[in-house]
């Protein structure tokens, strides 16, 4: 509001409408953007963290000794994720796909179709994964067999270390962050 | 009894109830408005205080952790007193919202109510419209069981496909690498402070524009918009048949709404609340997720739609459908209001309405899902084995244990994903069933690694027997390589490539 000519002002004491209330109403609304802005910035940087802090989540995780796991089988595995809080309960236990073809030569699949992350099913007698929600299918070796899936099943990497299996996993595959 | 009026007045004379009466619920509206058609707007308001109360009281007992969430929907379905049936009404008062709304939609779109001036109020419903469906999906997630799991993955999959920042924007949809810890939090607070307040915000815009540029006049045939003279005619409407909207053009409102409350609370009682079902753990991977019904047409269109447009649909679609939503006042603003002189709107919204209707019974049925326990629940049907030679019901044995059931009914019995096969042996001749069976193709996977010869074989031979009596087996013949059905067509190998996946020793004939 400036201070020149509203009709219903004019007969007023000219005092009321001086040029400090002009500077006080400007001064307060800059110092409240300035102020805004402060408070914008921990509640952005809060929310949208991952932006900023790009730790790798994943790290090496046992599933067990290589007894569990039979040469020329697919065997279900899971593990605790790493990136785990006290009150996750069991939905921080990750399931996989274990394929174990000969000594230590293993391929371990995450269990989320690479369609749209539905959990994916062995079935041995046709040796095929295939997934619950759109019929993508999958061969053994997980290379993509039918349906809409883009790719074939994302692959952790793994290693053999005093007798056991390990996955580097830690994270939720997707087809812009392949396990 | 003076006293009592003197009380009122000064009650009056303090908080200006008058006043405000004369301004909103009282302001005048044209007689026409008080229609049967006209009662969706508020009643969709009655299922949000409905949900906001409900939703509240479900919120004193519900734990939005991870951990505990699954436990405490147990306890409000079992030990809290009335636990189930309040969230029996959430249940079904979201159900009944997103219905309603979408009625106030369709109305609001035929009766020509978004033209010229009442642009930012059509506008301010399509943000309405987006945070509902907002809330629907954060509600299933609320429900913390197996389905809310898997549809929490599937969303955070389709956010994972965004270009360049996809998996940043995973971490922030997930709060976290995984579906875990804050995840459910970040969800609470997103189904119960913030997107309700957004909602309470722009409701308030939406009913104010209601008040300002008044509500629309029942249509009439041949009356069409003009900006330079609507404002006047309008103007005109209320001074000939303006009626107070309280209580002259609110009866059917209340009636409806009366009627909106006894349907929630019928279904809730008759139907009662949904799940939990299946303990929230991905280890349980004998799952079959499916999302609550306003998305099962979404749902089908990824199964449906071919590879190539799948990208374009989850992002382009989406922004192009609400974009156009946003500008269909300015781009149609003025003009013929009646539904009876808009063909092509009335036949949008049929098309519209078929499609989606189409699409989420697809998604119900889901026919695209393999049957998983067909090859062993199934049986073949009698007719399929009578007569047969130990070879060929060797092959029936085959059929079942290779899981072919599984794509592919018999006698109407199994997966609907491939072609049932009830007559296969009149579309397609020996060689042409151990190819595919061998090299699969056209959707099917190839099983040429999977079989041995010998088992090849007794299939095939089962398979020729499927031929109803009054029909005649395919023969091969010169000509009938221009025949192939369309879907092998396509996937035959040109006759020099190598055949893909396929064991030279037993790719024979």
């Amino acid at each position: 509001m400036t201070a020149s000519g509203r009709e219903e002002d004019k007969g007023k004491d000219k005092t009321l409408n001086p040029s400090r209330r002009d500077w006080l109403f400007t001064a307060g609304v800059a110092l409240n953007v300035a102020a805004g802005l402060l408070l914008a910035v921990p509640l952005i940087g809060f929310v949208f963290s991952s932006f900023v802090e790009r730790k790798d989540p994943r790290s090496w995780i046992s599933l067990g000794p290589l007894d569990g796991f039979p040469e020329n089988a697919t065997r279900i595995a899971s593990y605790r994720n790493p990136f785990t809080r006290p009150w996750d309960g069991q939905t921080a236990d990750i399931p996989c796909w274990v394929r174990r073809l000969k000594g230590n030569q293993f391929q371990v699949f995450a269990i989320n179709c690479t369609h749209l992350g539905c959990p994916v099913r062995w079935f041995p007698e046709s040796g095929l994964f295939l997934c619950p929600c759109h019929g993508g299918a999958y061969y053994e070796d997980g290379a993509r067999a039918a349906g809409p899936p883009p790719r074939g099943l994302f692959q952790y990497d793994y290693k053999v270390e005093n007798g056991q299996l390990w996955v580097k996993g830690g994270e939720m595959p997707t087809l812009s962050n392949p396990v | 009894m003076n006293w009592l009026r003197k009380c009122a007045v000064w009650l009056d004379d303090r908080l200006h109830l008058t006043a405000l009466y004369a301004s909103t619920a009282g302001h005048e509206v044209p007689a026409s408005a008080g229609s049967w058609f006209y009662v969706f707007g508020s009643a969709t308001l009655l299922c949000f205080i409905i949900q906001i109360i409900s939703g509240a009281c479900l919120a004193f007992v519900y734990i939005p952790s991870t951990n505990e969430a699954f436990t405490s929907l147990q306890y409000l379905n079992h030990a809290q007193f009335w636990g189930w049936y309040l969230r029996a009404v959430h249940y079904w008062g979201s159900n009944f919202m997103v219905a309603i709304m979408t009625a106030h939609m369709i109305q609001v779109f035929l009766f020509g109510a978004y033209k010229y001036p009442r642009e930012l109020t059509w506008i301010s419903g399509v943000f309405l419209l987006l945070c509902t469906l907002a809330m629907a999906f954060t509600g299933q997630v609320m429900r913390f069981d197996q389905d809310a799991y898997w549809g929490l993955t599937i969303g955070a999959e389709i956010t994972g496909r965004v270009p360049l920042i996809g998996a940043q924007l995973v971490h922030v949809l997930l709060a976290g690498p995984i579906i875990a810890g804050e995840t459910l939090s970040r969800f609470f607070t997103l189904h119960v402070f913030i997107i309700p307040g957004l909602i309470i915000a722009i409701v308030s815009m939406h009913l104010r524009l209601v008040l300002t540029k008044g509500i629309n006049e029942y249509p009439r045939p041949g009356h069409p918009v003009h900006k330079s003279t609507y404002d006047a005619e309008y103007a005109d409407i209320l001074r000939k048949e303006g009626v107070p909207f309280v209580p002259h053009a609110i009866g059917k409102d209340l009636i409806f709404a009366a009627l909106v409350i006894i349907g929630i609370l019928g279904c809730a009682l008759i139907f009662g609340p949904k799940g939990p079902v299946g303990v929230p753990n991905p280890t349980l991977v004998d799952t079959n997720p499916r999302p609550d019904f306003y998305f099962l047409a979404i749902f089908a269109a990824f199964a449906l739609l071919p590879d190539w447009m799948e990208v374009i649909v989850l992002f382009a679609a989406p922004t192009l459908i609400i974009l156009f939503l946003l500008v269909l006042p300015f781009i149609s603003g003025t003009g013929e209001k009646s539904a009876r002189r808009r063909p092509v709107a009335v036949l949008s919204v049929v098309l519209i309405l078929l499609v989606v209707g189409v699409l989420a019974y697809m998604g119900e049925t889901s026919p695209w899902s393999p049957k998983m326990d067909a090859w062993s629940s199934d049986p073949i049907p009698a007719q399929f084995l009578k007569g047969r030679t130990p070879l060929e019901l060797h092959g029936a044995i085959v059929f079942q244990n290779k899981q072919c059931r599984n794509c592919h009914a018999l006698g109407g019995l199994g997966g609907e994903r491939g072609p049932a096969l009830d007559s296969v042996a009149t579309r397609l001749t020996r060689p042409e069933l151990i190819r595919q069976v061998i090299q699969g193709g056209g959707n099917m996977p190839a099983y040429g690694e999977k079989l041995s010869p010998a088992e090849v074989e007794a299939l095939v031979s089962f398979l020729q027997t499927l031929t109803p009596k009054s029909k005649k087996p395919a023969v091969p013949s010169d000509k009938r390589e221009n025949k192939l059905p369309r879907d092998l067509a396509v996937v035959m190998p040109p006759a020099t490539g190598t055949p893909v996946r396929t064991s030279p020793a037993i790719f024979y004939e």
